[in-house]
């Protein structure tokens, strides 16, 4: 038998190498102004700064790379064990690491556009004025193409940091990073809260060009023989096709409350059928996250395999797709 | 040395020694590229759930007419991934990604060589001591392990280097106590001028602090949870220190390790003591 990356069948959707993806393709999205290849990106804090999958990826073929969310400040991230495995997904607490924006520019950057990469550049901070100022810098940069504005780390010291559980909050930081920065403004949200709608409603009246749905969700795992969490930071986000149904019904409530708005969708994409859960539920492009861990091709596979489901489909583009959901039986 | 390769390899057999499993798969292009200290990404399971890869070191490359066409590598039973990788059977297939990591460096001239493994963290010993013995160097094997049948195929470990010593905590194969117990007389009476050793945590934290009680240079290949092997998902830490005097910074194992210089760990950030007691 064949394995694929989910250890079962071969993928019923496989075009040919290199098919769609590149080119004047049906798979060719505009995103807040921004033309993209495909509607397949990298997903943040799952590309590490796009140089380590340069042996593996050709990282101007892609959608964008979402880069790990850069501070401020550098910052060392949680102590071990970051990681475990739950049932169809992982639990990560790896605490933002990251280099700092001063080293991000001077050394990450470079490498992504001499690589001809498009960047999302993930912005998290503290309070709305450090994400204003990361956001300043990174914008100066003219290879950041859009920032995305990480409102949802659930792997933060304190529940405040996550401002995308108050839609004030999170509508506060959004202002200040759009009258900062001259570049289009994703905001990335959570699904931990009882109206997601709002929250939604609250970053686009202060400004976001469009919306990243959804960050992990804050879970727990246990050892049981040991007695304690699996993991160092005891809680951590979950990801992988765990959260998925609970990704497409987010991007779904959204699209359909707020038509128009651009959505970056997020959680648990492995395959192209993945990508087309969410792009027929009103998704502009989706992101591959934790499936990268397992194939680092992955998101150029996503992408390959949507090309051949367009044609399965007789759709002429990817941006046709939302027109085509039919919701009811 | 070229980068990582994604091979889906044919099994061609599975051994047991003690608690231990050691998968050898067809992989001419991951072979070809290993050396010792480097690890595999192993997909385990054939049914429809999501796992992510398991890293195991490289614990021997085969050969095929004097090409490296195998790959071998050992591992516990001890969750869902294990399991299935204690289920597969010849003619099976296996996604492995490799090799992954940086290797032990060996010394610059020939010299003596302690290795030291603690329970499974022997098996890429088995690969460096080929690639050291090559070099002219005289090679010291040292395992340990809680019980007798945790020890990392002892049988087959006397042909490994120029010696062989065993320690057991319990004392049920070799000498009673840990292998730290050991190190002294054996690098005093070899000569030996560099210790190599992969195993558990707190035993690279003490290997490292004999090693520099000693005054010879240590290597070791360490062990963190890991979710990607390639670099992107910043799990697989350890503090280390490098640059400013008394400053760590945490360094992917993945890319930047398995193999670090003992005395660059900051084992008293891992709870595990002072290099220099």
């Amino acid at each position: 038998m064949k394995l694929d990356r989910r250890g079962g069948e071969p993928a019923p959707l496989h075009a040919p190498p290199g098919a769609g993806s590149r080119g004047a393709s049906p798979l060719a999205v505009d995103l807040c102004g921004v033309r993209l290849p495909t509607p397949v990106l990298a997903a943040s804090g799952c590309f590490g700064f796009g140089r380590e999958m340069a042996g593996f990826v050709d990282l101007a073929g892609i959608g964008a790379v979402v880069t790990k969310s850069v501070s401020l400040e550098p910052r060392r991230g949680r102590p071990t064990p970051r990681v475990t495995e739950t049932p169809s997904g992982m639990l990560n607490a790896i605490g933002l690491q990251n280099p700092g924006v001063e080293a991000f520019c001077a050394v990450d950057l470079p490498f992504l556009a001499e690589a001809g990469a498009r960047v999302v550049a993930s912005v998290v901070g503290r309070s709305a004025d450090e994400f204003g100022r990361v956001a300043a810098r990174l914008a100066a940069e003219p290879a950041v193409r859009l920032l995305e504005v990480n409102l949802s780390c659930p792997n933060v010291e304190h529940r405040g940091e996550v401002f995308a559980t108050d839609p004030e909050a999170a509508a506060a930081v959004i202002r200040t990073v759009k009258s900062a920065a001259g570049v289009p403004v994703l905001a990335k949200l959570t699904a931990d809260v009882t109206d997601l709608v709002a929250v939604a409603r609250a970053v686009v009246d202060a400004g976001a060009d469009g919306l990243t749905l959804i960050n992990t969700l804050l879970g727990m795992a246990v050892d049981t023989k040991r007695r304690r969490p699996r993991l160092a930071a005891v809680t951590g986000g979950l990801s992988g096709p765990a959260i998925r149904p609970v990704a497409v019904r987010c991007v779904w409530q959204v699209a359909t409350a707020m038509p128009g708005v651009p959505i970056v969708a997020t959680g648990g994409v492995v395959t192209a059928e993945d990508a087309a859960e969410f792009l027929l539920v009103g998704a502009t492009a989706v992101a591959v996250g934790t499936a990268s861990f397992v194939d680092p091709r992955a998101v150029v596979e996503v992408a390959d395999g949507l090309a051949g489901y367009l044609r399965a489909q007789g759709v002429a583009t990817v941006g046709d797709l939302p027109a085509l959901f039919k919701p009811g039986r | 040395m070229s980068g990582p390769v994604r091979e889906r390899c044919q099994v061609l057999g599975q051994g047991r020694s003690g608690v231990y499993h050691t998968l050898t798969v067809a992989a001419p292009r991951v072979a070809t590229a290993s050396r010792a200290g480097q690890f595999l990404a192993v997909l385990p399971g054939t049914d429809h759930t999501f796992r992510l890869r398991r890293p195991f070191s490289v614990h021997r490359v085969g050969r095929s007419g004097g090409t490296p066409a195998t790959v071998e590598f050992s591992f516990a039973v001890l969750g869902p991934g294990t399991q299935a990788l204690a289920a597969l059977r010849e003619g099976e297939e296996l996604d492995v990604l490799g090799p992954l990591g940086r290797p032990f460096r060996p010394p610059a001239t020939p010299t003596a060589c302690l290795l030291v493994g603690g329970g499974y963290g022997a098996a890429p010993l088995f690969l460096l001591s080929e690639e050291l013995r090559a070099r002219g160097c005289r090679v010291d094997l040292l395992t340990g392990a809680a019980t007798a049948e945790r020890l990392f195929k002892p049988a087959e470990s006397a042909a490994v280097g120029d010696s062989l010593t065993i320690t057991t905590d319990d004392g049920s194969a070799g000498r009673r106590g840990v292998v730290t117990d050991a190190m002294p007389a054996l690098l005093a009476s070899a000569g030996g001028t560099v210790v190599y050793a992969c195993g558990p945590m707190a035993m690279l934290a003490a290997v490292a602090r004999t090693a520099a009680a000693a005054g010879v240079a240590c290597q070791v290949a360490v062990e963190e949870q890991m979710a990607c092997g390639t670099g992107i998902c910043f799990s697989c830490v350890v503090p280390l220190f490098d640059g400013a005097p008394g400053v760590t910074r945490m360094a992917r194992t993945c890319i930047e390790g398995p193999v670090f210089d003992g005395a660059a760990v900051a084992w008293a950030e891992l709870g595990l003591g002072e290099l220099t007691p």
